[in-house]
């Protein structure tokens, strides 16, 4: 090796201390029970739950991401106006949160004892200890991942085809959702695939928040916790199933933005 | 350039494998903080311990971990190796002891299980109470002590009553901390705690006690883990448990002498 060489062999050391490092808990996941152990595993009635519970909260979880974030996203990239960036701020700051932090917050805001509980008891609404507290635990967490893509998608369609449509006579909700959704359509639904998976492994705010029990308020990051003394290898294939969804949506967000740059 | 980059990388990476084949089969354990006493703790203990702490003389720093003690107890089994492992129950140390993990368990300090109900809140005055409909109840999960002790005397209560208290159960925590945390937060009405958990709250929550028929015995049970890194500190820690400022710091927390002594 020349003496130019030891530079690039660093870097590549470096790569390979990472790689091993970052790859390796999720290989063990997979390899330190055989696949049938693990298949097995899940025939488990509380794991069956647990998935079932944890894919029916965040389909609803992201749909109302989608269904509020959206808009909201639209305006921030569109509008220029005074303490844009600190609501920009604000609403990014759950992204930096401890779980704690966001389960204590949510208990003191929505709790029976927090600063709207008296409302919602009012309203009869119930959130603390049912389904309902674990969506709300889980949009707090992961729609900052989706706003913030939202933001740069619809930043990145040209204003010339805004302003095109709306020459055409198109109104504005019309220029929206007829023009900049769909062009901005990979890049919202990468940012959906991110919020899916920070919500798909929310744990601390939802066992603060919602609590866990089986069925109810127990997904599948919950029931992997409670597993994980007595039926470690429940815990492992449970694990195994949470890291190819995140793989899968991972890969989908990659493949989307990949495809938007294409086109931009 | 590139060729020789790529090269070097297997090289790396190979050698990286090497490394990480040499060292797998060791079953390396985790000794944690270098100097630092080691106590793997039930989170019931939380206060005393933290108490003890302030005055343990081991000769160097003590280190707490506070969760329940089966997920203490998961950890010793997977290769984590604390110094001490002391748990609200003698069946998770007598069964570590069993399998070779830890030393012979002592027991040294016994507990009492209480209803606790937020300290203004008349919604639950007794266990009658807890199978209306309406009433909300933490409990711990079945792995845990608590759990376990819970599980006791609602079957205690026989089946048709327990099975009406069970309906009401809204979570089912993985230790004591979080059911003291949602009855402090009115989140729920009522929860099975330690006794000692309800004073520690210096007056949030109240302690309603258990008829003695519906009383568990609980008694914690502590054991030096086998290979402690710090076995003479570890030994000293348990024996002040027993006898020593630690004993004086359970029997000021609310933990009574050991059942049976």
């Amino acid at each position: 090796m020349s003496r130019a060489g030891w530079f690039p062999a660093l870097l590549g050391l470096a790569l390979a201390v990472t790689l091993a490092f970052l790859t390796l808990p999720v290989i063990a996941i997979f390899v330190h029970r055989s696949p049938g152990q693990l298949v097995a595993a899940l025939g488990d009635p509380g794991a069956l739950d647990a998935l079932r519970l944890s894919l029916e909260t965040t389909t609803l979880a992201v749909g109302v991401i989608a269904l509020v974030g959206t808009p909201a996203a639209y305006l921030l990239a569109t509008r220029a106006f005074r303490g844009r960036a600190v609501v920009v701020t604000l609403l990014e700051l759950p992204l930096v949160l401890p779980p704690a932090v966001a389960g204590i917050g949510l208990l003191a805001a929505l709790g029976p004892q927090g600063l709207l509980g008296g409302a919602l008891r009012d309203t009869g609404i119930q959130l603390v200890l049912q389904t309902a507290g674990v969506v709300v635990a889980l949009i707090f967490v992961s729609a900052p991942f989706h706003l913030r893509a939202a933001q740069s998608a619809f930043g990145a369609v040209e204003t010339s085809w805004r302003e095109a449509s709306r020459t055409l006579g198109a109104g504005e909700a019309r220029t929206f959702a007829r023009v900049v959704v769909p062009a901005a359509a990979p890049g919202l639904a990468a940012g959906l695939a991110l919020a899916w998976g920070r919500a798909l492994g929310e744990f601390g705010a939802t066992l603060m928040f919602a609590g866990s029990f089986q069925g109810i308020t127990q997904t599948a990051p919950l029931a992997i916790y409670a597993d994980f003394a007595t039926n470690f290898d429940g815990a492992l294939a449970l694990s195994a199933v949470l890291v190819a969804v995140a793989g899968a949506l991972l890969l989908t967000t990659k493949l989307l933005v990949r495809d938007a740059l294409a086109r931009a | 350039m590139r060729r020789r980059l790529a090269t070097g990388l297997a090289a790396v990476a190979a050698a990286a494998a090497m490394t990480a084949c040499g060292s797998s089969g060791s079953a390396t354990s985790t000794s944690g903080g270098g100097g630092a006493l080691v106590v793997s703790a039930a989170s019931s203990l939380t206060g005393a311990f933290t108490q003890l702490g302030r005055t343990f003389d081991g000769g160097g720093a003590v280190r707490f971990s506070f969760a329940g003690s089966d997920q203490l107890a998961a950890q010793i089994r997977q290769g984590v190796k604390p110094d001490v492992f002391a748990a609200a129950n003698t069946r998770l140390p007598d069964a570590l002891h069993r399998a070779g993990l830890v030393g012979r368990p002592v027991v040294f300090a016994g507990n009492r299980l209480v209803l606790a109900v937020p300290a203004g809140s008349t919604k639950v005055r007794g266990v009658a109470d807890l199978a209306k409909a309406g009433v909300t109840i933490a409990i711990g999960s079945a792995s845990v002590p608590i759990g376990a002790y819970t599980r006791t005397v609602l079957a205690r209560l026989g089946t048709a009553r327990a099975h009406a208290v069970l309906a009401n159960v809204r979570s089912e925590e993985p230790d004591v901390k979080g059911i003291v945390g949602k009855l402090a937060e009115g989140a729920i009405d009522a929860g099975f705690v330690y006794v000692t958990d309800v004073d520690a709250t210096g007056g949030k929550l109240r302690a309603i006690e258990l008829p003695a028929a519906l009383q568990p015995s609980v008694a914690y049970g502590v054991a030096v883990v086998a290979g402690a890194p710090h076995s003479q500190a570890a030994r000293r820690f348990v024996a002040t448990l027993l006898h020593g400022a630690g004993a004086a710091d359970l029997r000021a927390a609310g933990f009574e002498p050991p059942p049976g002594r």
